[in-house]
């Protein structure tokens, strides 16, 4: 295999892997999961706290 | 605070708040000297005739000052905040932390001493010499091992986007330092690199960019994807979109160094191989801040009264300039007129103080009432001052840069019918005092937007634990 080739088949490889991760993060499976890690953000305040952006969380 | 001050008292935030401290404090070092060698390049008798004070000298002081004191501070303190609280779990390693607070600001001390000294590897961004070079590899692995520690023993099953970005920046650092500073030293204070050639260049440059790509942006974006939707009060707009966001930029950052080396001896498939990447790169660049920008869909009336906001969001814009505008320049041909100008200054701050220190200034805002037992900040309005006066010095000082580079690769590149150059390098150099003058103005406002940013800082911090209450804002309903 000449270097071309090589350099072809390998671009094609990152190419897939690429795409397999958007698919990945755009399943419909992985909904739940990603908005309750995206919540992490908040998980570590009580409920009662009075920082001001939990408070704008609240009220909307 | 009172149920959150349970779980907060398992947290270290001992060296959370030595690193927010120092930021401050290494940021009015670093853009003081800043500040300084921008009026020497006007009023050169500001060298004072003596040898430490020149500016080939104190200008990679500067660099290594806003970078590796200010930003890195930031960075540490914030990336210890974020792993904790978003693993819900104390810092790995008890002492350990400490080693790194102690053992960074050794080494930034130590730069301070010997940059001026003129002990130098004259490798940009990576001046120090071999001793300290081998004590930012052992500190760093120590910071490592923190930081993934904590990751490792974490109460949650997720590990957030931030954590993600800081993990990526703390390993490539650690791999890009210890590649670029091989060197065979000759005595304490001098050392030649392994490297020669070419390859010394291409490697000097891989690490320079990535230094750019990892430490000024990956961490960073670390800092926004915690710090904007804490302030904003909503998550981050697309989680899904800051996976794909953060597996594209890690692995198209690595291959952008060569465009820092158009039209030299790299061979010339490097050069374009470079080029090409910088231009893909723009998109995962402008997906992370469209990710940033797009979290305050819905609440854009927060930015009316929170200049803490307003500074991540401004943060945010620059991001997207610079790196609009990075790109456009690794093109060859746009390349062969702003190399070398003043352009090229003028892109790094829009980067680093339109982007990263705005960034970092905002999430020390957020952090400082939260680590010293406060509601808000000790003044809101200086915030706001603060930010002005830094949105107008960024301003002044990009735009003064690229008219002046452009001005001076026109003018180089400027030939007469006969094929003699048009113009004379001091020609342009003249022509370049007013936007230089410019420039110093700038500076100097950031500058002073930092020392309104320590006031304020020292006020909260000694005032009465709890006495600062946080304003309700009535018209959020």
């Amino acid at each position: 295999m000449d270097f071309g080739t090589f350099s072809g088949l390998y671009t094609a490889f990152l190419m897939a892997i690429f795409i397999g991760i958007f698919a990945w993060a755009y399943s419909k499976k992985r909904k739940k999961d990603f908005s309750e890690a995206a919540n992490l953000v908040f998980a570590d305040e009580p409920k009662a706290s009075s920082t001001k952006e939990f408070e704008g969380a609240q009220k909307k | 605070m009172n149920q959150a001050a349970s779980t907060e008292t398992d947290y270290n935030y001992t060296v959370v708040r030595q690193f927010t401290v120092m930021t401050i404090v290494w940021g009015i070092v670093g853009m003081g000297v800043g500040v300084l060698i921008a009026a020497q390049l006007i009023w050169p008798a500001l060298n004072f005739d003596t040898p430490w004070l020149t500016y080939s000298r104190l200008r990679p002081l500067h660099t290594n000052a806003v970078i590796f004191a200010f930003g890195t501070s930031a960075l540490m303190a914030c990336s210890f905040y974020v792993v904790q609280r978003t693993c819900q779990t104390r810092l790995f390693g008890g002492p350990l932390a400490s080693f790194v607070f102690w053992g960074w600001n050794l080494i930034i001390v130590s730069a301070a001493i010997t940059l001026p000294m003129g002990f130098t590897t004259s490798k940009e961004y990576a001046e120090l010499e071999w001793p300290i070079g081998i004590a930012i590899a052992v500190v760093w692995v120590a910071y490592g091992i923190a930081f993934f520690g904590t990751i490792v023993k974490r109460k949650t099953s997720h590990i957030y986007v931030a954590n993600w970005f800081f993990g990526a920046f703390i390993i490539t650092v650690a791999v890009l330092h210890i590649v670029n500073n091989a060197a065979i030293p000759l005595t304490m204070t001098k050392s030649y690199s392994i490297y020669a050639g070419a390859v010394d260049a291409m490697v000097q440059w891989w690490y320079g960019h990535n230094a750019v790509g990892f430490l000024l942006t990956a961490g960073f974006l670390g800092m926004m994807y915690y710090f904007v939707p804490k302030q904003a009060g909503r998550p981050v707009y697309s989680y899904r979109l800051s996976i794909v966001h953060f597996w594209a930029l890690v692995s198209i950052y690595i291959w952008a160094g060569p465009h820092h080396l158009h039209y030299t001896a790299l061979p010339d498939w490097a050069q374009s191989l470079g080029m090409v990447m910088s231009l893909i790169l723009f998109a995962p660049s402008w997906g992370g801040m469209i990710n940033g920008i797009m979290t305050l869909s819905g609440a854009w009336h927060k930015l009316r009264y929170d200049p803490i906001l307003r500074f991540l969001i401004v943060s945010l814009s620059f991001y997207g300039m610079s790196t609009f505008e990075g790109p456009m320049m690794a093109i060859k041909t746009v390349n062969a007129l702003s190399h070398y100008t003043d352009w090229t200054v003028g892109h790094v701050h829009s980067g680093a103080l339109g982007w990263v220190a705005m960034v970092s200034i905002g999430s020390i805002y957020h952090l400082i009432p939260v680590l010293f037992g406060q509601g808000r900040m000790y003044s809101t309005k200086l915030i706001n001052t603060h930010f002005w006066l830094a949105t107008i010095g960024v301003v002044l000082y990009i735009v003064a840069m690229w008219i002046s580079g452009v001005m001076q690769g026109l003018m180089w590149r400027a030939v007469n019918e006969d094929g003699t150059l048009t113009y004379s390098f001091v020609e342009s150099l003249q022509a370049s005092y007013p936007f230089y003058f410019v420039r110093f103005v700038g500076g100097l406002f950031f500058l002073t937007g930092m020392f309104v940013m320590a006031y304020n800082a020292f006020k909260t911090i000694t005032a009465e634990k709890g006495s600062l209450e946080p304003i309700e804002q009535a018209q959020e309903a």
